[in-house]
């Protein structure tokens, strides 16, 4: 995910994502996690929803699974790191998966597409059968 | 291994402090420490001495390797506030690590007066000494540095503020004028202001000018669409003023779609808000108190 | 029964969304306000998300519905209120509110939907977000 200096981990804190309620919750501890790194409104806002959207997704077709919240240093820059991970039937075409407006559900199909928009750093591993990550990363300006 | 690091520097530290002191004022006077009139003679005395204090305690933990290590936390901000009050006086980097060099010289001196009968030992002492002021010296060059650098960032950020005034041109009406190159950086900040004043005022109407703005690139653009993207969602709409006819060429060029309504001069953008407002000009001769 | 209290100002029906909403509470509005839009015989419904901190891709699908069906119930609906760090962020995440109008605040929302309602013709196709 980064190159050449070391990545150094702050701060972690794992959340549940099982149930739209935890969704909630997901919101609330990134937004925590990203005053704390000193996000600007904005960059806050933006990292909250790209959360928001995995979040989503992991709950209602990854069935359930967990969240790790990270705040790194890279040299200078701080940031904070989202893992999501679940052992859910995995994404069979990860490519058409991340096109804008693809949904299986009857959502607008911005879920993935959108996250990466809103992140510096995206990437998602996916094995049909086995589960999904999802790590995305957004820097401090 | 023991016999090695083992130093009677914090031993000669602790019992011999004032006639340390002492001395070490002597040699700065000397050399003309005061001359510049920068600093004067009590500050200097009071520098020195939080100094040595702070070398005695840190010297006193035997940790002399590694002065980043926690233990000497406590000296290395005693060194902070030296480097950034001497800063302040106008004294260079340089000025402040020679400060703490020539705490050598009188040091050297109390140890060959102490050890200098045992040339090895006085070699291996005045090593210690000298590797350890050294790197205090250093510390106060980056610690001056970082204060530089943190006045220099803030500086920066009072002059994007002040380069991005969002003014009331009139009750409903905003005007953004832009000046000056937009990077990314800039723009996120300018578009967030006009977004925020956009709540505040209530305007539904917002000029944003680029007579200012030497290039308008597929970048600048792009950023100026998603502001007035935003600012619709919002509720408020652009209006966008001060095109120049190269930069006309450009976005036709580059095929660039603003989708907003532009104006040449902010002039003729004001004369449409006021329109979409419901307002009008009108002639009319003025009071004698006007005049 | 939806947490979301749901106001009546003489035709228009007006929502404040106050809580950081969980889905099942978004559906649950929709619900709610599509059903008081046709037993109250509202013709505008403005919903203030001032205290939203963030919408995502679901509460834009939520916002959506709610005008798609208002509008099938010869309602007009207006979202008021928009924070601007939430405004950039869907401008980025690629979100469009079609059919949504909005407005800066609720006084301006009422006035748009009274216009709406009075002058279709002039409102119809501008401000659409």
């Amino acid at each position: 995910m980064t190159q050449g200096a070391r990545l150094v981990v702050e701060k972690h804190e794992t959340v549940a994502v099982r149930s739209s309620d935890d969704v909630v919750r997901v919101r609330q501890a990134v937004r925590a996690r990203s005053i704390e790194a000193g996000f600007g409104i904005v960059d806050q806002t933006k990292l909250v929803t790209a959360a928001s959207e995995i979040a989503r997704n992991t709950v209602d077709y990854g069935g359930g699974g967990t969240l790790v919240i990270e705040i790194v240093r890279e040299g200078a820059r701080r940031g904070v790191q989202l893992t999501f991970s679940d052992n859910g039937p995995g994404i069979a075409d990860l490519k058409v998966a991340m096109t804008d407006g693809y949904t299986t559900g009857g959502g607008l199909g911005l879920g993935l597409s959108g996250a990466k928009r809103l992140s510096n750093e995206f990437s998602i591993e996916s094995t049909p059968g086995k589960g999904t990550t999802v790590t995305l990363a957004r820097w401090k300006l | 291994m023991a016999e090695e690091h083992a130093t009677m520097i914090p031993q000669l530290l602790a019992e011999h402090e004032q006639t340390l002191l002492r001395d070490w004022m002597e040699s700065q006077k000397k050399s003309g420490a005061l001359r510049g009139g920068q600093v004067s003679e009590a500050e200097l005395a009071d520098n020195s001495r939080r100094l040595l204090a702070g070398l005695r305690g840190g010297a006193a933990t035997e940790q002399f390797e590694d002065i980043t290590t926690p233990v000497w936390d406590q000296r290395r901000t005693v060194l902070e506030e030296i480097s950034r009050s001497r800063a302040t006086l106008g004294l260079t980097p340089a000025e402040t690590a020679t400060f703490v060099f020539s705490l050598k010289e009188p040091l050297f001196a109390l140890l060959r007066e102490k050890v200098g009968k045992d040339p090895d030992r006085l070699a291996h002492e005045i090593w210690v000494a000298t590797s350890l002021l050294d790197k205090l010296g250093l510390y106060t060059v980056e610690a001056f540095q970082k204060t530089r650098e943190d006045i220099i960032a803030r500086q920066q950020q009072e002059l994007l503020e002040l380069s991005t005034p969002v003014v009331r041109l009139w009750e409903g009406v905003l005007a953004l004028p832009l000046i000056g190159t937009l990077d990314s950086a800039r723009t996120q900040i300018v578009m967030e202001s006009l977004l925020e004043e956009i709540v505040t005022s209530g305007a539904e109407i917002a000029i944003i000018d680029i007579t200012g703005v030497p290039t308008v690139d597929t970048l600048v653009a792009q950023h100026l669409i998603k502001t007035v993207a935003a600012a619709r969602l919002m509720g408020a709409d652009c209006i966008i003023s001060g095109i120049r006819p190269q930069i006309a060429q450009t976005i036709v060029h580059l095929g660039l779609e603003l989708g907003v309504v532009s104006k040449a001069t902010m002039a003729d953008a004001f004369a449409l808000a006021l329109r979409r407002l419901g307002k009008a000009v009108v002639d009319r001769a003025p009071t004698p108190q006007e005049l | 029964m939806a947490e979301i209290p749901v106001l009546k100002i003489g035709d228009c029906l007006l929502v404040s969304i106050q809580v950081d909403m969980h889905d099942r509470l978004a559906l649950e509005l929709q619900d709610d306000l599509t059903n008081r839009i046709v037993t109250e015989r509202a013709r505008g419904v403005m919903i203030d998300i001032s205290a939203l901190e963030i919408v995502d891709s679901f509460i834009g699908r939520m916002l959506n519905n709610i005008a798609a069906m208002s509008r099938v119930l010869d309602a007009v609906t207006v979202v008021v209120g928009m924070r601007p760090a939430v405004a950039i962020t869907l401008v980025e995440l690629g979100l469009s509110l079609t059919g949504v109008r909005t407005a800066l605040n609720v006084d301006k929302g009422l006035a748009l939907i009274r216009k709406a309602i009075d002058d279709p013709g002039s409102a119809l196709g501008r401000r659409e977000a």
